[in-house]
């Protein structure tokens, strides 16, 4: 059974230059361990594929129950001159809530 | 003698942020200073462009509306300004200020301006410094150069303030300094009070985009409520002269401060947690915690800073070309169909007017706009609004995307409708370098009443 990032955590966008940040927060310690365990740069990358080749880097803070994904290359060149009608990728953090994961008991 | 706590409110977190509750945050804040944050990375730019038109210009367009509501309140009750909106021309601004201030009631005050950030002089100066996005040399963007600010520190505007001003005006300043600044000026920390330059960048860092930390960017109807997001209150910082650091919002207003709002709010646009660089502090955010002191009230610990690098951060903004935009909305039975086809005539288009275009970008808004899906697995909505946006050297290529879009109304697929011709805009894009601090000088000149 897999479950919604969506159900697990909240995430913010942020832009700096052709670099976007999510933020992760789980609700729960719950949360945290399956979106520790699983919310990996891997499945992240293949579920933002389309819109950077990479990399993308991962910080934790644990006392916060909180991932931070750092996504370079994602913003269509950088705000001042992208193409994209949300060039500052601020509508990525719910991209980010769409992942499905493998559930608690696989 | 100095204080033992201060109270510094944001006022403004962007250059057209509302206004409304900076004028409730000076009013019902019980503030000793009200920061407020105007200038994202590429405005200045812009300002620069309109200070070559308009030598008086160049400071961020909303200052005098935005002055003539805050100013004589926070006047009135002894708050201390401090903002960025002098933009590419501080002294024009505080000029622009003190021209209004006796019709605002506010015919007495003293105002200082923080000069010294424009580096344009330096950078043409300086072609075979690296640019920080891939390492190339600055020189083939001089021909193009529209502005060029190093991001200066808090000490700055601790200055301004040390000569007694109850108005200090910036123009490039790294955006948490403009909440520091006043720590320093008020408890006399100095630059190697690691700790209270970590808690005082943090504070900064959360309050610097107003809203966003007060329930701003954040409600999930059924998931995530904010308690009257319509009246959103923007945040405020008790500081005591130890350190010690609690953060909070207007009393009375709408939205909700708590652990899940600042968790956000202290990872919007960082990177590594561990190394958040200022020109003041490098911020070790990463043993962060937060405390709920009580409602819309929270304590923070764990923030450390880091000694301050050698070099000031310098945005280099420079021409790019244009961009042309437009959109046409279908709606109905085969509405996807419709707009696609739209699309291929609207290339044909301007390929046989002999238009050529570096990057074209094709959406569909209602399918693939946003997150960049693919539209061929999307299930087919309602309604769908096709946008085409390409970039180009040539003005006349950039004006004719849109208006080869908005012909489709008359010229397109059967019931194109809602059509937008967005224009060509001139691109103003961003490039950094680094460089040694002393080559920036920077000064405080006060500006006095003619």
């Amino acid at each position: 059974m897999s479950v919604r990032v969506y159900d697990l955590a909240h995430a913010r966008a942020g832009d700096k230059g052709n670099t976007s940040n999510i933020s992760v927060t789980a609700y729960n310690d719950e949360a945290w361990q399956v979106l520790h365990r699983e919310l990996t740069p891997d499945r992240v990358l293949a579920h933002f594929r389309h819109l950077t080749p990479g990399p993308i880097r991962r910080y934790e803070l644990p006392q916060l129950r909180a991932l931070n994904f750092v996504l370079e290359n994602a913003l269509g060149g950088g705000v001042t001159r992208s193409l994209a009608i949300d060039p500052h990728g601020k509508s990525l953090s719910a991209l980010m809530l769409t992942i499905d994961l493998p559930g608690h008991n696989e | 003698m100095a204080p033992t706590k201060i109270r510094i409110g944001c006022g403004a977190g962007f250059s057209d942020d509302r206004i409304p509750p900076g004028v409730e945050i000076v009013e019902k804040g019980d503030l000793d200073y009200l920061a407020m944050e105007c200038l994202a990375e590429r405005t200045i730019a812009r300002e620069t462009l309109d200070r070559t038109k308009d030598p008086t210009k160049g400071y961020t367009p909303v200052l005098l509306d935005r002055m003539e509501a805050i100013f004589p309140p926070a006047l009135k009750r002894n708050i201390k300004i401090v903002t960025n909106m002098g933009a590419a021309n501080p002294m024009g601004a505080a000029r622009a200020v003190r021209k209004h201030a006796n019709d605002w009631g506010c015919p007495d005050y003293v105002c200082a301006v923080v000069q010294g950030d424009e580096v344009t002089d330096i950078m043409r100066a300086h072609p075979e410094l690296a640019l920080m996005e891939d390492g190339t040399p600055l020189e083939s963007l001089l021909p193009r150069m529209a502005s060029a600010n190093a991001y200066l520190g808090a000490d700055v505007v601790a200055k301004g303030f040390s000569t007694g001003a109850e108005l200090v005006i910036t123009g490039r300043v790294a955006d948490p300094a403009l909440f520091l600044g006043p720590m320093l000026h008020a408890f006399g920390w100095s630059y190697d009070d690691y700790d209270k330059l970590g808690n005082g960048t943090l504070a900064g860092h959360l309050l610097e985009c107003s809203g966003q930390l007060t329930g701003g960017c954040f409600a999930d109807p059924g998931k995530k409520e904010v308690e009257d997001l319509a009246g959103l209150g923007y945040p405020l910082c008790d500081v005591w002269a130890d350190g010690r650091v609690e953060v909070s919002k207007t009393p009375g207003s709408g939205g909700r401060l708590d652990i899940a709002t600042c968790t956000e709010q202290l990872l919007y646009e960082m990177h590594d947690p561990s190394a958040y660089i200022t020109p003041d502090c490098v911020l070790d955010a990463s043993n962060v915690t937060f405390r709920q002191v009580e409602k819309d009230r929270v304590a923070f610990s764990g923030a450390q800073g880091k000694p301050r690098t050698a070099t000031y951060k310098v945005v280099v903004g420079y021409f790019d070309g244009y961009m042309g935009s437009g959109e046409m909305g279908f709606a109905g039975y085969n509405a996807v169909a419709r707009a696609k086809l739209g699309i291929e005539v609207v290339k044909e288009r301007l390929r046989r007017r002999g238009f050529t275009y570096e990057e074209m970008r094709i959406d569909l808004i209602g399918m693939n706009s946003l997150h960049g899906n693919n539209a061929d697995l999307t299930p087919e909505p309602y309604e769908v609004r096709l946008r085409i946006a390409a970039r180009t050297p040539d003005k006349k290529a950039a004006e004719a995307v849109g208006a080869e879009v908005r012909s489709l109304h008359m010229q397109g697929p059967t019931g194109a409708g809602g059509g937008i011709n967005f224009g060509a805009k001139q691109i103003l894009a961003v490039k950094s370098v680094l460089i040694p601090r002393e080559w920036v000088k920077p000064e405080i000149v006060m500006e006095r009443a003619a």
